[in-house]
């Protein structure tokens, strides 16, 4: 009797958890609705919190969600050419207008702004942090060969790191220079893991929580200047694309309500972004 | 600036029953579990098949199988994100970047194991219960349900290897899914999320978080499987 109340009892359980696995299985989330664009965008607006405080303000005023994929800006070019995002929200001006001029984006407007710096080791090896300006920054750390870590991966901040290098008519390597290939968070936990500097944007940096030797060393000049503009998919390369959809999304961020919605964007009572639509 | 305890962190999460860590915890728990049920479906008959059959290239299926075993997540991911990209051969079902496509990539890694270890698992029964089976007039193909069936203790464990690649992985959920947040977001890519925002104790505590679940789940597997073989013995 005993025996046979454990078999009833297990078969009711194994049946149990057959029955629990196939109803996660049947209700795994399939497309939603209708009503939402994909925006492939970069990793600092999506890390620093931005898109948690503007996107639920789109949402209200319009009932359209997006969904952001937050890769480098060279990713989310390609995501863009294959017809796999709607929008992008993205930093590298000379590749946002190629995007266009080859006919896959529609319109490219400034939308946003704050200013690259360069952080490193607390110790300043290379003595930048009282230097005119950022070329002269990038000199000493090239001619001082102190660890530098590159994002090296084709990201907007990279394009601005290799455009320092090429100011200061600097061709960096040897073993000083490390590219890593990686995002700015990673990259900025292993500047601080091996006392490098490194190039990154401040809205990563302001939330950026393993700082451990890391301080911010030089900011404020002109060259440093970097935008976030918006660009939607032209729908005649790929006609699939939520076109009407990303277009309010893109005028929203240009309009006054955008502007203000991404100007009240604060990082620990910081702002890191400056609207600055054209 | 690390601040907090990643243990106090995971308690906290876990009493706390945040509804943004409910949510991902529920779809990490459905694309594993998916992935690994579909793989099962697929891998355990084709693994008993392969064991059963003799056919040419059969040696090689063999070996594809077993190498399989070590496909890099990251590379199970690009080709599925190759296959469903909308400039991709699949792109009109527009699955890129939904849990739909992560489930897909999961079976491509879930699969060679449950199929490989199956194969493994039921060409040594085989050779045991050949001539019996034979002797009672079972063809090959009524033999392998026979098989799977007798094979079951050591085929879960092959199954729970497969739900341990599939929970642990990141490589291939990052690239197809694109850690959305709210739609594709899963255990594993807000780690890296958290990781990559320096937020190590959150990342850990969501690390041990994770680990318990995984538990969880092979400490069921486990009661069940002892349960059945009390009921035999």
């Amino acid at each position: 009797m005993v025996t046979r109340v454990r078999t009833l009892a297990g078969r009711i359980q194994l049946r149990a958890l057959l029955v629990v696995i196939i109803t996660l299985a049947l209700t795994v989330p399939a497309q939603t609705g209708d009503r939402y664009i994909t925006l492939a965008s970069t990793t600092s607006t999506e890390q620093s919190g931005l898109f948690a405080h503007i996107i639920p303000r789109f949402r209200e005023a319009t009932g359209i969600d997006v969904r952001v994929v937050a890769v480098g800006t060279g990713q989310a070019f390609s995501i863009g050419r294959r017809g796999d995002a709607d929008a992008l929200l993205v930093h590298d001006p000379a590749g946002e207008e190629a995007f266009v001029a080859d006919g896959y984006g529609s319109e490219r407007r400034d939308v946003m702004y704050n200013y690259f710096i360069i952080v490193g080791p607390r110790t300043d090896p290379a003595d930048i942090a009282g230097v005119e300006n950022a070329v002269d920054a990038m000199s000493r750390i090239a001619g001082t060969r102190s660890a530098f870590a590159s994002r090296g991966d084709d990201s907007g901040t990279h394009r601005a790191e290799l455009r320092l290098w090429g100011l200061a008519d600097i061709q960096p390597s040897g073993s000083w220079y490390r590219e890593l290939g990686s995002g700015m968070g990673p990259t900025l936990n292993t500047a601080a893991g091996m006392d490098a500097y490194a190039v990154a944007d401040r809205a990563s940096w302001a939330s950026f929580r393993n700082r451990q030797n890391l301080v911010l060393l030089f900011e404020g000049d002109d060259v440093l200047l970097n935008k976030y503009a918006s660009v939607p998919v032209s729908p005649r390369r790929h006609p699939h694309v939520r076109h009407e959809l990303a277009l309010r999304w893109h005028r929203w961020l240009l309009s006054d309500q955008g502007q203000q919605a991404i100007a009240e964007f604060r990082v620990d009572g910081q702002a890191v972004f400056f609207p600055g639509a054209d | 600036m690390v601040d907090g305890n990643p243990f106090a962190k995971a308690l906290e999460l876990i009493l706390g029953l945040d509804q943004v860590l409910v949510g991902i915890v529920t779809l990490s728990l459905q694309v594993s579990l998916t992935a690994v049920l579909t793989a099962a479906l697929l891998g355990l008959p084709i693994g008993a098949a392969v064991a059963l059959y003799r056919f040419p290239g059969r040696a090689l299926v063999v070996t594809v199988l077993n190498a399989l075993m070590g496909l890099p997540p990251v590379v199970a991911g690009l080709a599925v994100y190759l296959l469903l990209s909308r400039a991709g051969p699949l792109g009109s079902w527009g699955l890129l970047f939904t849990p739909t496509a992560m489930v897909i990539a999961q079976t491509m890694l879930v699969f060679p194991i449950i199929a490989a270890l199956s194969r493994q698992v039921v060409e040594d029964l085989w050779e045991e219960y050949r001539e019996q089976l034979q002797s009672l007039g079972a063809s090959r193909l009524r033999a392998i349900p026979t098989l799977l069936w007798d094979a079951r203790f050591s085929l879960l464990t092959g199954v729970l290897a497969g739900f341990g690649r599939a929970s642990a992985e990141v490589g291939a959920v990052l690239i197809v899914g694109g850690n959305i947040d709210g739609v594709t977001r899963v255990m594993t890519t807000a780690i890296a999320l958290e990781t990559s925002k320096g937020n190590l104790p959150l990342a850990l505590g969501l690390g041990i978080v994770l680990l318990f679940l995984v538990a969880m789940v092979n400490a069921t597997a486990f009661l069940i499987g002892e349960g059945a073989k009390r009921r035999l013995g």
